[in-house]
């Protein structure tokens, strides 16, 4: 049997794993749409683990609330990142700097 | 386990709204070719019947329906009242700078309608399922409308900048609110709160569960530490959207913030008081100290909205429904001032020169005086002179922080302010005594957007005149 905390533990890391993807990464801006998703998805696994263990259906119906709109989310920031490599034929995260003051 | 019909009334607004707004999209399709000016005029007159239907069908009672997922009481009803009020005037002086800018598309309007939809459910939200599904639609619609301006390479760094913090934010606030769940074994928000009452839960995951709330919070609110989106934002994108960005959405971020804390979380006010006040403290000095350095107007206006933020934030850190309902009154007129301030560089900027720069502001009273009279009504009522309406405003929230024993708190927000005053100052002068080489009159702004303009800034000196007026319509929502 798997304990909660082993959920826990879990998503923790997988949250903690898309901060630093958010943070750390300089390359290129789908692997933050990557790392969004998957702070989502560390959400999802913490709302499963603990309505299972809570005997408790609503944490899965918000699961599919998030999964739902972490899909809408995907479309639009894909659309925008497309809209970014038109105007300046990059989506390095270095090159979006020319709004500073 | 049967079905039971919820009550449908108490979201009537909403769903007249969601309605109007679908025909609306749809009609666009048919009508944008022939009468470009078609949605706008429907999105308006959408408004305006929501804004009446909330009006004549407000009621001080408070109504839960949808199994205790929606809300309707005096305090939503007065902040979706504001929400439509500002919206009016963002549409209409958005129109404006679109057609100057040639990209005007009727889209701007729906979208635009969506997200007020989407902020009506944040302000009604009485569950976790609907702050979130509100404060996405919101979000999201948000996000299109900074990236409309496609062949803007600032318009669509801004969009996606916005883009990669609002979601990483909202997956920061979800992770609190799973904690929260996984503490309480309910998503309900009232639930939560006998719950936590009742001492029977997890105090290290509740902890948890606030901390990450709160940051998630201070993004959608942009205070420091979590700002670093807000001027880039406000910067790069098409003025008409930075308008509509710092106007109704920080209602809507008010209304969150006060259902999940105060509504919520009341038990834990001893850890997100704390949490708030960090924020508070940074937002105030941090937010001053690099206004003063700016010279970009937009900008400017984009840390000053961060120091009022950190105002903001005082209402609730004194904890009291006082204090909620002072930082109620702060945001209302903070998001009118917001317009106004928006709206005016909307109206200066006709062709050519965009009024973004201060030093575009140079020689304005000669140029354009009654314009510049507006902007100086604005400008004394944000930097808290009397007899304007932000005085009073940073007034309240200062006297009731002072009552809940945060002496400190208010002195550093006196002299932030004060300090701040310079900034403000520093752009009257550039208006009224610095003189421009280019003494041509500016182009006459529309006639609606002159009119409307005005009607804002001059609202804040009326208000100001009589500020029981709208102090009392805060305290009474609040406190019922």
């Amino acid at each position: 049997m798997v304990a909660l905390s082993d959920y826990l533990v879990f998503s923790a890391i997988l949250f903690t794993l898309s901060l630093a993807g958010i943070f750390l990464n300089r390359k290129n801006v789908i692997v933050l749409l990557m790392a969004i998703e998957l702070m989502l998805l560390a959400v999802n696994t913490n709302l499963i683990a603990f309505s299972f263990f809570l005997n408790d259906i609503s944490g899965q119906i918000f699961v599919f609330f998030i999964l739902t709109v972490a899909a809408a989310e995907a479309a639009i920031g894909l659309a925008i990142i497309v809209l970014v490599f038109r105007n300046r034929n990059s989506i390095n995260v270095d090159d979006l700097g020319s709004l500073k003051g | 386990m049967h079905f039971e019909i919820p009550a449908f009334s108490p979201a009537i607004p909403e769903m007249v709204l969601l309605a109007l707004a679908s025909f609306i999209l749809i009609a666009d399709t048919f009508w944008s070719k022939k009468h470009p000016n078609a949605t706008y005029w429907a999105s308006q007159i959408a408004l305006v019947i929501v804004g009446i239907l909330i009006l004549f069908s407000f009621t001080t009672e408070t109504q839960v329906t949808f199994h205790d997922s929606f809300i309707r009481d005096a305090f939503g009803d007065v902040l979706k009242l504001f929400i439509v009020i500002v919206s009016l005037g963002v549409f209409l002086f958005s129109r404006d700078y679109m057609r100057l800018n040639n990209f005007y598309k009727g889209e701007f309007f729906t979208l635009g309608l969506f997200a007020i939809l989407g902020m009506f459910v944040m302000v009604s939200s009485y569950n976790f399922i609907t702050l979130f599904v509100g404060l996405e639609i919101m979000s999201l619609a948000m996000y299109a409308m900074i990236a409309m301006q496609r062949d803007s390479s600032a318009a669509t760094e801004a969009a996606l900048k916005y883009f990669v913090l609002g979601a990483m934010a909202t997956g920061l606030l979800l992770y609190g609110l799973s904690m929260i769940y996984g503490a309480t074994g309910t998503l309900t928000i009232p639930d939560v709160k006998e719950v936590i009452a009742s001492g029977d839960v997890n105090a290290t995951v509740l902890a948890f569960g606030v901390v990450f709330i709160v940051i998630g919070l201070g993004f959608k609110l942009g205070a420091v530490p979590f700002h670093m989106w807000v001027p880039d934002v406000y910067q790069g994108s098409p003025t008409a959207v930075t308008l509509f960005i710092a106007s109704a959405p920080k209602i809507a971020a008010f209304a969150i913030v006060y259902r999940l804390l105060v509504d919520g979380l009341p038990g834990l006010v001893v850890d997100w008081q704390q949490l708030l006040i960090i924020m508070s403290v940074l937002s105030m000095v941090i937010g001053t100290l690099i206004a003063l350095m700016q010279t970009n107007f937009k900008r400017l206006l984009a840390y000053s909205g961060i120091t009022h933020i950190g105002f903001l934030l005082m209402g609730f850190i004194a904890a009291t429904p006082e204090g909620y309902s002072a930082a109620m009154f702060y945001v209302l007129v903070y998001a009118i001032s917001s317009v106004a301030a928006f709206g005016l560089i909307i109206a200066l900027a006709r062709t050519g020169n965009q009024f973004e720069e201060i030093a575009d502001f140079k020689g304005l009273n000669q140029r354009n005086p009654w314009l510049a009279a507006m902007m100086l009504i604005v400008l004394f009522s944000m930097a808290g002179i009397p007899p304007f309406i932000g005085f009073y405003a940073k007034l309240v929230v200062l006297e009731e922080v002072i009552s809940a024993g945060f002496l400190w708190l208010a002195l550093i927000g006196v002299v932030t302010a004060v300090i701040g005053a310079f900034y403000y100052l520093k752009v009257i002068k550039a208006m009224y005594f610095d003189s421009n080489e280019d003494k041509s009159l500016l182009p006459v702004a529309a006639k609606d957007v002159a009119i409307g303009v005005s009607a804002y800034s001059v609202s804040l000196l009326l208000l100001g005149l009589m500020p029981a007026l709208l102090m009392g319509v805060a305290y009474n929502s609040v406190l019922g």
